[in-house]
């Protein structure tokens, strides 16, 4: 256990200590939710009026958690890129041979994902409070927003890690990327759920992802909902993806 | 244009297409992402339809509009990538040594990238039809649509020729598409300017140019022949493309030079 604790610790200073001297890395990681926050509170707030909107806190804050939500599964992806990149450079190899413990090497990228979060998260809290959302909730509930994220988080940071060890090649971006966007964007992303019509409400009610934004929408405006089965589902996604993730070490590790 | 520049030309245009239909990804890719953001956006914002003043009961018909101006985008990227790719490995230090001239390597990579974009808008257009889209300004508004298809491609290409020319890096290409990102979603893109209630917004929208390019097509399917907001996509598209292609051109004197 010590072993795989110092590894992580060795592996995640590493990636933070790239992710925060290198703007390629920091500023996308950074720009892209404030983007996304921008141009859905400024273009779409007219929606909070379409009758039906009920949403007590405001199109602000129902976007922030989107938003919240969406940094935190990307944050997880990007980390997989990270780990793609390494074995395409063939310093994954090194380290394998290194480490003493190879599961610490998962478990200092995984830790490097939540502090990459983490530094988004401070970023698009302080920009929607600047942009002055409401919040109707209280301490309690957003502590339960912020830790919801985090578990998406890592669910995120898992799953793309699994394809990253499986794949071991910059070229598996989108196979990391592009479920966890279709995922996020096939929710209630721009209305509640009951505003929904059609295919997309079906997809989106049978969707994990609706479940935790529900619950973010329900911590951010002090009527908590969904909350159990929020917690659950992320509680789920992170197991299946562990064992996704170290299967995947596994596999690379066979591989050589 | 002699009629051995047009042949050179032509074979360069066939060149940037065979290319590109070589790698599926850059075929594939897109033809589905600007689907899916349109199967998300026509789904999610339907709701939209029932504000006061939405031009349209149909928010697929009013959001078909987006693929048009995104799929030349993201066509843009792929083939002026492969441009950068060609100076990066030499190719075109080679091609300057023939007697082909500047200007119809730069029209040929143009040529062949409109060709790719045209035959996504028509691919775009399908998906609309079979949906249940009908355009306002009926069969000619389709060839209108094109039409101007060809010119948002040729002002995006330009543009994507220029930065190829200018860095000589596909890094530096990639690095556009989050560029013309921003500009796509800080547009007009998913409501129309007057319904836009953040004034600030409603301003960035109304001087980015990519609004207008997505009113036009916009126009031909839910209005029709609305001449000033077409006029006015054709107008912006013709003035970004003689933008690009002056600035490409410049950059590919100053790089021919230095060959």
């Amino acid at each position: 256990m010590t072993d795989a604790i110092s590894v992580a610790r060795g592996v995640s200073w590493r990636v933070l200590h790239t992710f925060f001297t290198n703007k390629a890395f920091l500023l996308p990681s950074v720009m892209f939710p404030l983007f996304f926050f921008t141009a859905f509170v400024g273009g779409l707030s007219r929606i909070s009026q379409v009758p039906g909107f009920d949403f007590p806190t405001g199109y602000t804050a129902f976007q922030f958690v989107f938003v919240l939500l969406q940094s935190a599964a990307f944050a997880g992806v990007f980390t997989g890129f990270g780990i793609a990149r390494d074995f395409e450079t063939g310093f994954m190899r090194r380290l394998m041979l290194a480490a003493p413990n190879r599961s610490g090497i998962l478990l200092g990228y995984v830790f490097s994902a939540l502090v990459r979060w983490a530094t988004v998260a401070v970023v698009v809290t302080i920009v929607a409070l600047l942009a002055q959302m409401k919040i109707g909730g209280n301490g309690v509930d957003l502590f339960g927003l912020y830790v919801l994220a985090l578990l998406l988080n890592l669910a995120g940071a898992l799953w793309a890690a699994g394809v990253a060890m499986r794949l071991r090649s910059q070229q598996a971006a989108p196979v990391m990327q592009m479920p966890v966007f279709l995922l996020l964007f096939f929710a209630p992303v721009y209305v509640p759920l009951n505003l929904l019509e059609g295919w997309i409400h079906g997809v989106a009610t049978v969707n994990p992802i609706t479940a935790l934004l529900e619950a973010g929408r329900g911590f951010i405006s002090g009527r908590p909902e969904l909350t159990l089965a929020a917690f659950a589902i992320a509680a789920g996604l992170i197991l299946g993806f562990a064992a996704w993730a170290f299967r995947g070490l596994r596999r690379a590790e066979a591989a050589g | 244009m002699t009629a051995t520049a047009l042949v050179q030309t032509a074979a360069l245009s066939k060149r940037a297409v065979v290319r590109t239909a070589r790698q599926p990804a850059n075929v594939v890719f897109p033809l589905i992402f600007p689907m899916l953001l349109f199967a998300v956006n026509a789904g999610g914002l339907k709701a939209e339809t029932q504000l006061p003043g939405f031009p349209t009961s149909s928010f697929v018909a009013f959001a078909l509009a987006v693929p048009f101006v995104q799929g030349a985008l993201l066509a843009t990227i792929n083939a002026n990538v492969e441009f950068a790719r060609d100076i990066q490995t030499g190719f075109l230090n080679r091609l300057a040594l023939t007697p082909v001239r500047g200007i119809v390597l730069l029209f040929g990579q143009l040529g062949g990238l409109v060709t790719i974009a045209v035959v996504q808008a028509v691919f775009y257009l399908a998906v609309g039809l079979a949906f249940g889209v009908r355009l306002q300004s009926g069969v000619a508004g389709a060839a209108m649509l094109l039409l101007l298809e060809t010119c948002i491609a040729l002002a995006f290409a330009s543009l994507g020729s220029w930065a190829a020319l200018r860095t000589g890096s596909t890094e530096a290409v990639q690095g556009l598409f989050p560029v013309f990102f921003v500009f796509l979603f800080l547009s007009s893109m998913n409501i129309p300017r007057n319904l836009i209630e953040a004034d600030w917004f409603r301003w960035v929208a109304t001087v980015n140019p990519v609004s207008y390019l997505i009113e036009a097509v916009r126009a031909l399917v839910i209005t029709g022949w609305d001449w000033e907001t077409i006029g006015l996509g054709f107008a912006v598209a013709a003035g970004l493309t003689i933008a690009g292609f002056a600035l490409a051109t410049h950059a590919l004197w100053n790089r021919l030079e230095r060959t």
